[in-house]
Parts: C-alpha cells; structure tokens; sequence
C-alpha cells in the first residue's frame, strides 16, 4: 500500500544520525517534555491557556515574545558555542567535534534563529510592552491580528526546532545563496525547513508591522501630535515603515525559491535562464533594511534609557527624529554594499560604497546627541545605562569597521572574512542585543512589578562585553590574516589557531553572561518582595508609562492621559511639585478585547502548513490551509462579540486597590 | 585597598595578555596588511586611510563619553545641572557638519578608488599580461593556462611582476577567489565569467582559498600560489607539458565530481575552449546539451508531488 500522500517524503530515516544533533534534539524533547508535565500535574493548561496564549493583552504578548526570544537565545547560543569549539579544535590532522555537514547546519541555523527568533523576537516584545504605554494608549489597533503575528512568529520557531529532530537543517548559510540551495546541490528537507519557518515568522512579521504603525498613527492620546511623541515611538515608526516595505521582498524570494525547489521553475538556477544574481539582490533588498528595523527600536531605547538616568530632556530632539526619517529612507539603498565582489563595475560599486557611507553620518549625529543629552545631567549608572555605555563602546568599533568596508576595494580584501562576522557581530551584539538588554532592564518593573538584581545585572554586563572583546576582536585580526568565515577546518601553517582559541574562551565567557542573566531573574523573582516597585515609577521616570501602577492594569490607563509636552510625565510631576492640584479622577467604563484562540489554532496550523510544504505531504498542506481560511472566516463574520466592557466602578476597584498598595509603602 | 589590589591585577592580566598577543601577531603573516603585489597594497592603504579618518569622529565620541559620565555622575552635586537644556542649534549643525565632511572625503576616495581598483581594469606594466582562467569546482580550483594548453587543481604558478589576468567562474555553486596577499576577491559564478587583474612584485608562496560557502569540501578549497621568475616558471611550465594527464572532456567531468581535499595535480593538454565550453553549457537549453558537457541541472526535476 501507498502511504505517500500521508507521508510525503518523511521516512524512517529522517533522524539524526550524529551525536551533536541528536544531543540537541533530545535536549529539546526532555526539556519541552518536562513542561508539558509540570503544566498537566499542576492543573496549569486552563490558566496557561485563559492568561496567556490566548490574551490579546499586548503586555502579555510582549512578555510571550520575549521568553520565547530568551529561549531561542539559549539555543542559538549553543549553536555558537560548538561553532568556536569546533573552529578551535579542527586545525590540521584533527577534524573536530562535527562533520562539515553538521557544521554548517549549525551556523545556518545559529544566524537564522539568531536574527529571526531572537533580536526579532526581544523587538517584537518591547514594542508590544512600551509602545501602547508611551502614546497613552489602552490597546494596539489590532489586537486579535497582534497576537495571530505572535502565534506565526511562535510558529516559525517550532518549525525551525523541528527540523533539529525530524529530518536536517539547511546547510546553505543563513541567507541561503542559490546555486547551493537549489535542490541539486540541497536535496535534502533542510532549505525547505529554512523557507517555510521564515515564510511563517516573516508574515508575521509582517502584520506586526501594519499593527504598530497603526498603532502609532491612529492611536495616540490627546495632546500627542507627532513632534511630542517619545523618540522611541519615532524609532518604532522607522522600522516599522521599513517592515512593511522590506518584508513582502522576503515572502517574495522565498516563495520563488521554493518553486525552483519544488515544481523546477528557473527563477535562480544557473541554467534555464535563471539567475542566482536576482536572488542576491532581492535577499539583501530587504536583509540591509532588516539591520535598520532591528537597530532603529534599539537607538529608541537608548533615547529613553539616557534622558531618563542623565535626569534631563533628551538633547537635540528635532535633530533625532530627522536622524531617524534619514536612516529608514538611505537604508533602502545600500544593499549592494554586501556583495561588491559581485563584479558589478566601478560605477555600482562606487554609489553603493557612498551611500553606505551617507548613512553613517545620521547615525553619528545620534551617538553625539546622547552625548549631549548626558552633558549637566545628573546620571545615575543603573543597569539600563550600564548597557547604553556598553553600546557606545563596542557600536563605535563596528561602526569604523563598517565604514572600512563601505569603501569598495577596501571591501574586496575583508568581504566573506571572519573581519565581517566580527563587524555584523559587533553591531548586532554591541548595538542591537544591548539595546533590548537595556530595554528590558529599563521596563522590567513596570511589566513585572519588581526591580531585577543589580549585582548579577552588573556581573551579566561585564562577561558580556569582555566575553565579546575576546570572541570578537581575535575575528577581525583573523579575517586580516586571510581566514574565511564557514570554514570547519584549516592548516596548522596559518598560524590562526591561537587566535580561535582566544575566541572559544571568549564565547565561554558570554555563556557565563547568559547565565548570569537567567541567575539575575531567579534571584529577582526569589527576593521580589524586597525589590517590589509600588510606586509605579522606579527610576524618576519622563514618559507616561511611568504614571501607571506596576504592573501595568490590563487597561493601562484608568483615564486617558492628555499630553502637553514632550516629556509628558515629567512635566505632570513638576507640575504637581509647584503645588497645582489634579482633578479628581473620573472614571469610565473601558471597552476591552476578549482573548482570542483563533490565533492559537491559525498558528498550530501554519506549523502543519510549513511542515507540509517541507515533507511535500500536500494533503496536511491543503487541510491547513483550509482551515487557517475557515478559522479566519469564523472569527471575522461570527456573531460573537469581541469586546467585553469592564464597568467604571470594577475600574476604580482596580485602581485604588494598585495605588493604595503604593501609598501605603510610600 | 581591596579595589586598589583589585584594580592592579587586572592592570597586571591585561598587560600580560596584550603583551603575549603583541609578540605572537609580531611573529604572524597578517596577510592582508602584508601585501606581495601592487592591488593588495593599494587596497590595505585604503583601509589604513578609512580607519584614520573614522578615529576622528571615534575619538571624541570615546573621550566626551568618558569625561561627562565621570564629570556629571548622580554623586558630583559641584557640577553644573540643567534639566531644561534640550538643544543648541549651533552644536547640532556642527555635528552634522563634521561627519559630512569625512564622509565626502571618504565619498571622492571611495569613488576614485572603485574606478583605478576595479577588478577588471588591466595592470599598467611593461610585461604583457597573462591570462588564467580560474574554474571553481565541487570542491577543488582548476586553473587553465590557455595560451600553454595546460592546468593545475589547487595549486597555482605565476611569473613575479607580469599582470595576471584571472577569468573566473564556477561549474558548482557560487565560490569567491580570494588571494589576500596579491589582492581582494571576486565571485565565481556557474555561467558567467568575471574578471580579476592581479600581480605579484616579489617571489613568495601565498595562500589562496574560497571566500565564499560552497558546500560540504568547501573548507578544502584552499591552494597555494607560487611567484617565481619567468625561468622558473618556464622550467614548471616544462615539467607539467610532461605529464601524461590530458584534460579531455571526459577527464574533465571526472574532475568536476564532488572531491574534497582534493591533492594537487597536473594536465599537460587542455581541450581548446575549455572555459567557454564550462560557462556555456548553463546557456543551453535544459535538456539538449550540445558541448558534450552535462549541466549539472540537465536532471529533469519534474513536479516534486508524491501524489
């Protein structure tokens, strides 16, 4: 009998064969295993499910974005971690801890989830968290589609874990260049792992996009026109106009890509007229803008984190916002920078180099205003500014290193060089994941309730940046001595292998950060009752989000704030501080969104979608396909309401409890 | 005195350390800052040039940061506070007025310098140049000698101060030719040709690999360039025409089998039109390959549906 049509190409032999995968597969398996049983003893599904996977509340989905991020930051540290340990043991007659295959499934997926999962996913999170707050907004402008980009974006990520136990990897690099992923130098399911968990996230992505940008166009308070806005709204606006624009590029490569994998269309193939040229185009068409959405929220937490803790205006606002319009608009046209070898000719290569350049420049101007906002401030060097300095320290670094290979020929002799992966490393480490370790340091309390641990905060810090100085700064005198990035073996005679295990150690190092991270939130959570934030406003704080109780009520806002300048709580507690009394609050009942488990099952079934597509099963393609549309129809067209209205008495319930919880600790 | 203590041993490590680190990379070949030819040198002085105009904005962001964080810490009530100040138009214009104009000097070098190092512009130099046709294969470089009829896998010769003239491409998936020491790379492609003019000005070997992931024996496609005079590389020109090997079409599809580490060899006689007959077969249409050569994506993939 014919199994096919239910099996596609699965078989018995899809699982790893060698140690390392197995070794992570299983890993996952018990560990994913032991929660499930832990939720089933504890009787915890019902509040798992009613508290959190279906609540459209966008501080819970920012804190689901963010754990599933953390997780992912765990498993693409791994990655990393067996990435320098084979670079450090494979150098002449031994070949290392993985064969080649293995090891470059394991930095496909290491850039891949790196990007995808884990700086797209902490974005995701504080945006969902601040950006509501900080336009003195209750809600986004679409919820139910907020938490359905969640649930792709979860989904994407269970798809990509998959392909670790259930067939293999992409072997192709994280952007997966054709001719090597085409399906004759590729047969295998791995690039069809890669397409479809990125085709799953990225169209969530994607919605989260229009979400937010709604969001910060239609949903602002009063008083908040856009010269008052917070400059981390302004950053969000930047990068989500990026999105909007850079994703439907993705989707539309990566639907290409998989036509030439599957049914021998000749988009990108070297013969039939393809050609694997476009693709790199199209790729970097939108994976240079990706680099701007993922910085773009990083610079705009930096703007809070530094007026708030110089305990001054930010510096040079009008100029900021400017910075930013430059930066969303140049940053659609670098993208060549990332392939001058391509033989373009001197006149491509020239504009591209150059306008590469031009976009240094705003960002320059950036770095000088934080400066100068620090300029007469009175700084407190808490956490969040820990990592600001941090940022200064090593961006600056990537940033020269950026403009060295901005200049074409300069390029030619450090393109494809581990002196790249230490540049695109230092930016995306130093700028990107700092700003979010600030960010989420910064509105911890304000999410949670209670204040993290500095000490182990600080310990976390500093293996942090020394861990990358001595992972990173080994690469770039690497990539000078003529080593290649990818490369799971070298001869003893390079003379590069001190210098990998320089990098090993420095990895170790950051491993230790990690766990000095997660040891910060037990130890936080443990003593929470000493570090509780009743006050509501833990760091003398400027904008809005700070007026509320911590944690946030799912409303946020009792009475819709009205906004006067720029930085709206600050002026509302000088105000106060000149003896000019508030009016007694009135309040009002608050028309709030019902969860939505349609999300949920859309999610489940995009993951059935993309495993379909990966293992051509075409029927569990076409089932949950069919069901993603009738999931769709019945939430849209059904009858059922999907808002409920929480009474102004239940609100002033809520809030004199929240607020007299701080009176009674001040 | 505990923090004193503190303080000076980690001075004592990171002096230790950086020391260590200085002699070893004193006793390293940083190749890319150790050039053997004019494109490579040309190309280390720009990236010396960019680095030295970069500090010029690095240096007062590093000293402005330190001195305020220092000067106007929460414990320092002496220093000046102004919660109010919220901008300086004057300051503003100036900064963006000082990165503007190292990026224009920047700008003109980076333009001149894609025009006089673009990697299809021939080396001025009395000598004629030579040229070299470079194939990247599944995993492994084959260069032909055309004017010579012959051809060597991984390893490559070349007179000192003649202009090479490198065609390359690929019959595998994309790779990169990278010799850092004679100049930077380019993109070897199934079914195109690209261009890379380089030229040693001193005897040597320097190492030579592919930039760019190619697949499984990736990491082994490194060789070695050797730069001789023009009677020592006559006298290897000898010594291969007489070797038996002949690259025919045949010995050639066994060569473009996937090898990895492949070993250094030699071919005597190369079939005429060798290059052109590897780029072009990508050009024919799918299925009818007239060159006697297969493509590598003559298969016919049909629908991938199991149904």
């Amino acid at each position: 009998m014919n199994y096919a049509y239910i099996l596609g190409k699965l078989r018995g032999d899809v699982f790893p064969h060698d140690i390392v995968t197995i070794g992570g597969a299983s890993t996952m398996a018990i560990v994913g295993l032991g929660v499930l049983l832990y939720l089933t003893f504890s009787h915890r599904w019902t509040w798992l499910w009613r508290e959190w996977l279906t609540s459209v509340d966008h501080k819970k989905i920012g804190i689901m974005y963010i754990v599933v991020a953390m997780i992912m930051l765990l498993r693409g540290g791994f990655d990393a971690l067996l990435l320098r340990t084979q670079q450090a043991t494979s150098v002449g007659s031994s070949h290392g801890i993985v064969s080649p295959n293995t090891f470059q499934q394991i930095f496909s997926a290491h850039g891949t989830i790196m990007i995808f999962f884990v700086a797209m996913g902490l974005m995701f999170g504080l945006i969902n968290l601040a950006l509501p707050l900080l336009i003195g907004s209750r809600d986004v402008a679409f919820p139910f589609l907020n938490l359905t980009a969640f649930w792709l974006f979860a989904g994407g990520m269970i798809l990509i874990n998959l392909s670790l136990g259930i067939g293999e990897f992409s072997a192709a690099g994280w952007l997966a260049y054709p001719p090597l992923s085409e399906i004759n130098y590729s047969p295998g399911v791995g690039v069809d792992y890669w397409i479809w968990s990125l085709q799953i996230a990225g169209i969530g992505s994607l919605l989260s996009g229009i979400n937010f940008l709604s969001t910060i166009v239609k949903m602002r308070c009063r008083g908040m026109n856009l010269m008052k806005m917070p400059m981390f709204v302004w950053s969000v606006m930047g990068s989500m106009l990026l999105v909007l624009f850079a994703f439907p590029i993705l989707t539309a490569t990566l639907s290409m890509l998989f036509l030439d994998r599957t049914i021998g269309t000749h988009f990108f193939t070297a013969s039939g007229g393809g050609n694997l040229m476009m693709y790199v185009n199209l790729i970097w068409a939108w994976g240079h803008p990706e680099v701007y959405i993922l910085i773009l929220p990083a610079f705009g937490v930096f703007s809070e984190v530094v007026a708030t803790f110089s305990r001054k205006r930010l510096f040079g606002y009008t100029t900021m916002v400017w910075a930013i319009a430059v930066i969303t608009i140049l940053s659609f046209s670098v993208w060549l920078h990332h392939f001058f070898t391509m033989g373009a000719g001197a006149d491509v290569n020239g504009f591209f180099g150059i306008m590469t350049m031009v976009i240094a420049i705003p960002t320059g101007v950036k770095l000088f205003n934080w400066i100068a906002t620090m300029y007469r401030g009175r700084i407190s060097l808490r956490l969040p500014m820990y990592w600001f300095l941090g940022f200064v320290a090593l961006f600056t670094v990537g940033g020269v290193a950026g403009v060295v290979m901005a200049v074409p020929p300069a390029d030619f002799q450090l393109h494809n060089s581990l002196f790249l992966v230490a540049h695109f490393h230092t930016m995306i480490v130093g700028g990107v994941l700092f700003g979010y370790f600030a960010g989420i340091n910064y509105w911890f309390p304000k999410f949670i309730g209670f204040k993290l641990n500095e000490t182990l905060g600080k310990c976390a810090f500093w293996c942090w940046v020394v861990g990358f100085l001595l992972a990173f700064i080994p690469l770039y005198i690497l990539g000078f001595m003529g080593a290649t990035r990818r490369i799971d073996h070298y001869s003893t005679s390079l003379g590069w292998h001190p210098l990998f295990i320089v990098a090993g150690v420095g990895a170790g190092i950051i491993a230790l950060g990690v766990i000095f991270t997660l040891l910060q939130l037990i130890v936080s959570f443990i003593q929470r009752k000493d570090n509780l934030d009743l006050s509501g406003d833990p760091w003398n704080g400027r904008t809005l989000e700070w007026s509320t109780p911590s944690p946030v009520p799912v409303y946020n806002y009792a009475i819709e704030p009205v906004v006067y300048d720029r930085d709206a709580f600050w002026d509302i507690k000088e105000a106060a501080r000149s003896g000019k009394k508030l009016p007694a609050p009135e309040y009002e009942d608050i028309v709030m969104p019902k969860n939505a488990p349609a999300s949920v099952i859309i999610g489940l079934l995009a993951i059935g979608l993309g495993f379909g597509m990966v293992w051509h099963i075409w029927i569990l393609v076409g089932l949950c396909f069919a069901g993603i549309i009738i999931t769709l129809l019945i939430r849209t067209t059904g009858e059922d309401p999907h808002e409920y209205v929480l009474r102004a008495a239940k609100v002033e319930e809520i809030e004199k409890a929240t607020r007299a919880r701080g009176v009674a600790h001040v | 005195m505990k923090r004193k203590y503190t303080l000076i041993f980690v001075a004592v490590v990171v002096i230790a350390f950086l020391t260590v680190a200085g002699i070893y990379l004193a006793h390293s070949n940083i190749q890319v800052l150790n050039p053997k030819g004019p494109i490579a040198e040309k190309e280390r002085n720009l990236i010396y040039i960019a680095l030295g105009l970069s500090l010029i904005v690095v240096l007062p962001v590093y000293g402005l940061t330190i001195a305020f964080v220092i000067r106007y810490r929460e414990g320092n009530k002496k220093a000046k506070y102004s919660p109010h100040l919220q901008g300086n138009w004057i300051l503003e214009t100036i900064w963006w007025l000082i990165p503007t104009a190292i990026i224009s000097v920047l700008a003109v070098i980076a333009w001149n310098s894609s025009h006089t190092l673009d990697p299809y512009v021939p080396i001025a130099s009395k000598n004629k140049a030579m040229v070299i046709q470079v194939i990247a294969l599944d995993w492994k470089w084959l260069f032909v000698y055309p004017k010579l009829g012959i051809a060597s896998v991984n390893y490559l010769q070349i007179p000192k101060d003649v202009p090479i003239d490198f065609n390359v491409t690929a019959d595998a998936p994309m790779n990169s030719f990278w010799i850092p020491q004679l100049g930077g790379q380019i993109y070897a492609m199934p079914g195109m040709s690209t261009q890379l003019n380089l030229m040693a000005t001193s005897y040597g070997e320097f190492y030579g690999s592919s930039a760019n992931i190619s697949g499984n024996g990736f990491s082994g496609m490194n060789f070695m360039t050797r730069s001789s005079s023009m009677g020592g590389f006559n006298s290897w020109v000898k010594s291969v025409e007489s070797k038996e090997n002949r690259l025919t079409l045949s010995a050639y599809a066994q060569l473009a089998r996937p090898s990895m580490y492949n070993p250094v060899s030699y071919y005597s006689k190369v079939k005429n039109g060798l290059y052109l007959d590897v780029i072009n077969k990508y050009m024919m249409p799918i299925e009818k390959s007239s060159s006697g050569l297969n493509s590598s994506y003559s298969t016919n993939m049909g629908m991938g549906m199991s149904m």
